[in-house]
């Protein structure tokens, strides 16, 4: 190398170190942006979140008295007063209060599921009756809104949800230690409520384990039958690109529009339930193939062709080439594709309005055509509801979510780093 | 070296142009696989230009000519692997044994087994080295057994002289032995079916000096009862393998002869400039 050449190489040098520092500063920058917006993200929704699992429980010492709840000598569970055994329990701690306005007060400090929760225990155990037992019920809203801090007791009474008196008697509870924070069981367990402290996301879940299991079964086999059948059968022509054209097309198509599909074609058209898992699992199905498609047709193509030359060299049919060869080496990742079109299923909200999935609905779904609706629906449900309780279980639901989106990406990774193979 | 140019240049064509009218002998013997003007086009490529060839029982032809000159496509339309290529054409007529290897009613699933291939890369597949050299078998129903597979697979394998360095680790993948076992692998998986032709498209290109030998005294042995048919960018190896010797030239068969002849004394200028090392 001469003299020259070495000088302009020197020179130039320093220019590509600086661009690549650069370049690399950059990418750091982008990088902690990134992760930084994540952290934040992260806390806020657990900070404001994390109170949902905990709820303000309230101790009384519960007489199931045969007079109240066994008038003719037997209950009857679907009318008996079980309200009437809390409210009783609650008012013998407060033996002066008197009068109907007070005392409708004093009762507002339980949840109107306090009643629910003594029937299911007589139901599970009958001998309860005629004794005397100290019973942990849930507190209302208002009450657990107040021991999590969420109400300012110092302002005006009119502005508060909490009156002055109640205030009082809260606090009297707390002195005696008959106010806890205790595990929220109801949220796991129950469906839907128009109380904030009965309501559970299991409705939800289940509404949202059943669409998947319909997305699952639908999509997953259809789109790897369409992705060997584009990929290793069919002939090379304007309408396999006219397809493949379609195919991308589709993975954009904006997801209310499949939703309107799914309302004119299932709903009005083939008559299906409205609000029901079976439709919303078709329409994500629909929502969910090309993205399938797309992945398992990149999946086939990496196979190395030297591969499907070695069968075909031995004699091995078309058909055996891909079962035998071709599917077992791109099953990773035809399976990552499917896992990822199935959590944008899990978190997709806007074509389950459209199918009625965003009806409010208190029982959980037993099966595929029972009237359901789905975590996201769930989530934009709630964060649409006035009570101050509904906001930590708005962000709890979006962790519930979360998690599960998390657990099914964690299962994609491990999935396609046991059944990768060594080359 | 210039008086035999002079002289082919007395006898025979020299320009390009001439090319297409093979010289030397495309006639053997006692033909097993004869190809009779074949055409093959890629699209608007005319890849092969009207060649014919005879390939004899347990003959080990060798193709050779620079790159792109179609020695492997001609390779190819021997099993019928240009069927699976997108916009492949073939025209002329290729016989086994007697039998129409194009026509409609055969199939290359049948033809394939009995034309074997091996190919430039190592290609195991990502299964253990005994399910690569029963794959062939098990498709084809060839054992009734496992008695009869294991034995298939042992022959095999020790035939491809590889039985001794695997016979403890058979359930190991394949895909783990070095370049060169793997290549004898894929030779075993070939034989493991029992075909009567073999081809092989530069099968030694990948592998080390010693690796190559290995192959070389193999194609040997096998040649007792295959007919072989190698592509090789290595004169010297198709000197060492070869009994016949056929030089292509941008899709044309420039000449065909016994391997002696070729490389001692060829009759065509492109085949004295390419074994020469002026064209490559």
């Amino acid at each position: 190398m001469s003299e020259v050449t070495r000088g302009k190489v020197s020179a130039g040098l320093a220019r590509r170190r600086r661009k690549e520092r650069l370049f690399r500063l950059c990418g750091m920058l982008a990088t902690t942006v990134g992760i930084v917006f994540l952290v934040v993200f992260f806390a806020d929704l657990i900070g404001k979140g994390s109170s949902a699992f905990r709820q303000t429980f309230l101790r009384l010492e519960i007489s199931f008295d045969t007079a109240v709840i066994a008038p003719q000598g037997s209950i009857d569970l679907q009318y008996a007063d079980f309200d009437l055994l809390a409210r009783n329990a609650l008012r013998d701690l407060f033996p002066d209060v008197s009068g109907r306005n007070p005392l409708r007060e004093l009762n507002r400090l339980l949840s109107v599921g306090a009643g629910y929760q003594l029937r299911d225990m007589l139901q599970q155990d009958p001998g309860l009756l005629g004794s005397v037992q100290s019973v942990w019920l849930p507190a209302s809203s208002s009450v657990d809104m107040l021991r999590k801090g969420n109400i300012d007791a110092s302002i005006d009474a009119a502005l508060r949800p909490i009156s002055d008196a109640q205030l009082a008697w809260v606090a009297a509870l707390q002195r005696d230690g008959r106010l806890e924070l205790r595990w929220n069981r109801a949220f796991f367990s129950n469906g839907d409520s128009r109380e904030p402290e009965l309501a559970g996301i299991r409705g939800a879940l289940m509404g949202s384990f059943y669409m998947l299991l319909v997305t699952l079964a639908l999509a997953l086999p259809i789109g790897v039958a369409a992705a060997i059948y584009l990929e290793e059968f069919a002939p090379r022509n304007r309408w396999s690109d006219l397809i493949e054209v379609n195919i991308n097309n589709l993975a954009a198509v904006p997801s209310i529009v499949f939703g309107l599909l799914g309302l004119a074609v299932f709903i009005n058209w083939a008559t299906l339930p409205r609000s029901a898992p079976l439709v919303g699992g078709l329409v994500l199905a629909l929502l969910t193939l090309p993205v399938i498609i797309i992945a398992s047709r990149a999946a086939i193509k990496s196979v190395p062709p030297s591969i499907r030359d070695a069968a075909l060299g031995l004699g091995a049919s078309r058909m055996q080439v891909v079962f035998h060869h071709v599917m077992p080496l791109s099953l990773p990742g035809m399976l990552t594709g499917a896992i990822i079109g199935m959590s944008r299923a899990l978190g997709e909200s806007a074509p389950l309005l459209m199918i009625g999935m965003v009806a409010f609905i208190v029982d959980v779904p037993g099966g595929f055509s029972d009237p359901a609706t789905a975590l996201p629906v769930q989530i934009y449900l709630w964060a649409d509801s006035p009570e101050r309780a509904f906001a930590e279980r708005t962000s709890a639901a979006i962790m519930v979510l979360l998690g599960f989106l998390m657990l099914m990406n964690l299962a994609a990774v491990v999935l396609r780093k046991r059944m990768e193979q060594k080359w | 070296m210039s008086d035999r140019m002079s002289k082919a240049k007395d006898t025979l064509p020299e320009q390009p142009s001439d090319i297409g009218k093979t010289v030397g002998n495309v006639r053997s013997a006692n033909p097993y696989v004869v190809a009779e003007n074949v055409n093959v086009y890629y699209g608007d490529n005319h890849a092969i230009k009207n060649v014919s060839l005879e390939i004899g029982t347990k003959e080990v032809i060798a193709l050779i000519g620079p790159s792109g000159c179609g020695k492997s496509t001609f390779l190819r339309c021997l099993n019928r692997m240009n069927d699976s290529i997108e916009n492949a054409r073939v025209s002329g007529h290729i016989s086994l044994a007697g039998t129409d290897i194009y026509s409609k009613d055969l199939d290359p699933v049948a033809l394939r087994a009995r034309v074997g291939m091996v190919f430039q890369k190592p290609n195991p597949f990502p299964k253990s080295i005994y399910d690569n050299v029963a794959y062939g078998p098990r498709i084809h129903g060839l054992a009734a057994n496992r008695a009869e597979l294991d034995n298939i697979v042992h022959t095999s394998l020790e035939r491809a002289g590889l039985l001794k360095e695997v016979i403890d680790r058979l359930d190991e993948p394949g895909t783990g032995l070095s370049g060169g076992q793997q290549q004898r692998l894929c030779i075993a998986r070939t034989i493991a079916v029992d075909p009567d032709v073999i081809l092989m498209d530069e099968p030694c290109s990948a592998l080390d000096p010693i690796a190559t030998a290995r192959i070389e005294d193999l194609m040997y042995e096998l040649s007792e009862d295959y007919a072989i048919v190698i592509v090789t960018h290595s004169m010297q190896q198709a000197a060492r393998v070869s009994q016949r010797v056929a030089y292509f030239h941008l899709g044309s068969l420039v000449e065909v002869d016994e391997t002696n002849r070729i490389f001692t004394n060829p009759r065509h200028r492109l085949t004295e400039d390419y074994i020469t090392g002026r064209i490559g």
